[in-house]
């Protein structure tokens, strides 16, 4: 697991643990968040008849981790060709989720981010949902001004890939947009860019 | 006699001045020669007449002015003011609560008479007649936070109590010292209290939320904040940074007095009735340079709060650009004498 500063308005990881009191494991995976998922069902395999992953290689395509998941005979495992769709499908989960079901999201921080929001959005609880960091610490960046999202964000300042302004990424978290702010670098002196730091890769 | 509201602007030719009176009574901040953060919270209780806190709710010279800058603001971007489902109960105890305070301490320019539900507001200033039912919305032309704080000067968040913590669950945000409220709608205290530095750290947001969470309804508290400001501009928004930045780079030696303002928030919180949620208002005052020495006392004791200010905290409040100059503009207004204890001029 990553250990990630401490800045205040972002969430905290904890890591997945399988919950033995639930009926129903849904879990949201992303990329290297395979892994994660792998070792904490592998500690409970009493609960995976009750298990469905929702898997999608992203940034982890080409390593196979969705045969390894399958390995796991979960009830159910749906492999998804992007976050997109996840949400899609999983939202469509959420909606018929009766009481008693535990959700767990791992990933990369903008992955987790958006299965949190879009859980919220179904009165899930944000403390109630397990969640786990694995693979790039590139950030999931809104820009404050055009409100445009930009995913995969690895340096600052960055381009957004909305309106174009340049964007520093400040260290504060919104978990119910799922991303970090961007805020224009150059505004007192337009023109005036530093250097792109390769903070989050 | 009422209020003489002037018509000024806050934006393009920034016309906005203080008369004498309004310098007077302008909160200043610092009831020493230095500034640190601390939890100054103390009870929101009537002060002196022509005060800024005489009255719970503060409408001054600025007023139509002021609510003209938020319709524009708002038009723009109607983002500046939302509300989570479950805040509605709150936004009507917010309506009550300006209403009443607003007819009763101005009763020459605000009216409100009850029949029960069946309410009547009068609005002279901005030229409004309402006649509504509480409780109901769609006798309204928009909803009731919204509708309010159009017609009071200051930005408004509602605080909704649970788990132990207070979530900014809706607001009003059109003159904030660069804080988002479409980023920061649903986060709690801790986290939107976040980017502040320091201060976590000397634990003044844990002692200030377990103040806050005992708060009771019909004893509200207030507290000063304050940063600076080029140009009397309200709408330092992050949002629109990218407009308002290169202003911060138009300081110069000879403009110092017109152009620098310090910006002090009178934050206010109230209990409220029904919902038990907090309000959270923010009332933002400007004064320029110019306007802060013709009170001797502040203008002996400004320049020694900026040059004792610690770097982490210039840099948050974005003072750094422009810090030295305004320091070496009102050192001429300091003859080293010492300043008074307290707030208010001699």
């Amino acid at each position: 697991m990553t250990t990630l500063s401490d800045i205040k308005s972002r969430p905290i990881y904890a890591g997945l643990k399988v919950d033995e009191y639930a009926r129903r494991h849904l879990v949201a995976a992303e990329g290297e968040g395979a892994r994660a998922v792998i070792e904490a069902f592998s500690m409970a395999p009493e609960a995976l008849d009750r298990t469905t992953i929702l898997y999608c290689p992203g940034g982890s395509a080409g390593q196979d981790h969705e045969t390894a998941l399958a390995d796991l005979a979960p009830d159910l495992i749906h492999v998804a060709p992007s976050i997109e769709t996840l949400l899609v499908r999983l939202k469509g989960m959420l909606n018929t989720a009766t009481m008693g079901t535990r959700l767990y999201a791992t990933g990369t921080e903008g992955f987790i981010g958006q299965v949190v929001a879009a859980a919220v959005g179904f009165g899930v609880d944000h403390h109630s949902i397990f969640t786990e960091h694995r693979g790039s610490l590139a950030r999931r960046v809104q820009c404050v001004h055009c409100k445009g999202m930009t995913d995969n964000v690895t340096a600052t300042p960055f381009t957004c890939s909305h309106c174009g302004l340049t964007l520093f990424v400040r260290d504060h978290y919104s978990r119910r947009l799922g991303a970090f702010q961007g805020v224009c670098v150059d505004a007192e002196e337009p023109g005036v860019i530093p250097p792109a730091e390769e903070l989050y890769k | 006699m009422g209020i003489q509201f002037k018509q000024e602007t806050f934006r393009d030719d920034y016309t906005f001045s203080n008369s004498p009176e309004a310098i007077r009574r302008f909160p200043f901040p610092f009831d020493r020669d230095e500034y640190m953060y601390s939890v100054n919270i103390e009870q929101h209780m009537p002060g002196p007449p022509k005060s800024y806190v005489e009255f719970p709710i503060d409408i001054d010279e600025h007023y139509v002015s002021e609510m003209r800058d938020r319709a524009i603001v708002l038009k723009e971007d109607p983002l500046r003011c939302q509300s989570l489902p479950h805040m509605l109960p709150a936004e009507w105890d917010l309506v009550e609560l300006l209403m009443d305070s607003m007819s009763k301490h101005y009763p020459e320019h605000f009216q409100l008479t009850k029949d029960g539900d069946r309410w009547h507001w009068v609005n002279q200033p901005l030229g409004i007649d309402q006649t509504f039912t509480f409780g109901d919305t769609a006798t309204l032309p928009c909803p009731p936070m919204e509708y309010i704080t159009r017609q009071c000067q200051g930005d408004f968040a509602l605080l909704d109590q649970r788990q132990d913590n207070l979530w900014m669950d809706a607001g009003i945000v059109t003159t904030q010292a660069d804080w988002s409220l479409d980023f920061d709608i649903g986060m709690n205290f801790m986290e939107w209290h976040g980017p502040v530095p320091i201060a976590h750290d000397i634990g003044v947001f844990d002692r200030a939320l377990k103040f806050l969470l005992n708060l009771q309804q019909g004893r509200p508290v207030r507290r000063l904040n304050w940063t600076m400001t080029i140009n009397p501009r309200l709408d330092t928004s992050p949002e629109n940074y990218h407009k308002w930045g290169q202003e911060k780079a138009t300081v110069t030696p000879e403009n110092v007095g017109d152009k620098v303002h310090l910006r002090v928030e009178l934050q206010a919180l109230w209990r409220l009735p029904r919902s038990n949620a907090i309000v959270f208002s923010i009332r933002a005052y400007l004064i320029s340079m110019e306007e802060l020495v013709t009170i001797p006392k502040w203008g002996r004791r400004f320049p020694r709060i900026l040059k004792s200010l610690p770097e982490p905290i210039a840099n948050y409040k974005g003072l750094s650009r422009y810090r030295e100059m305004t320091i070496d503009w009102l050192s001429k207004y300091d003859d080293g004498q010492p300043t008074s204890p307290g707030f208010f001029p001699d």
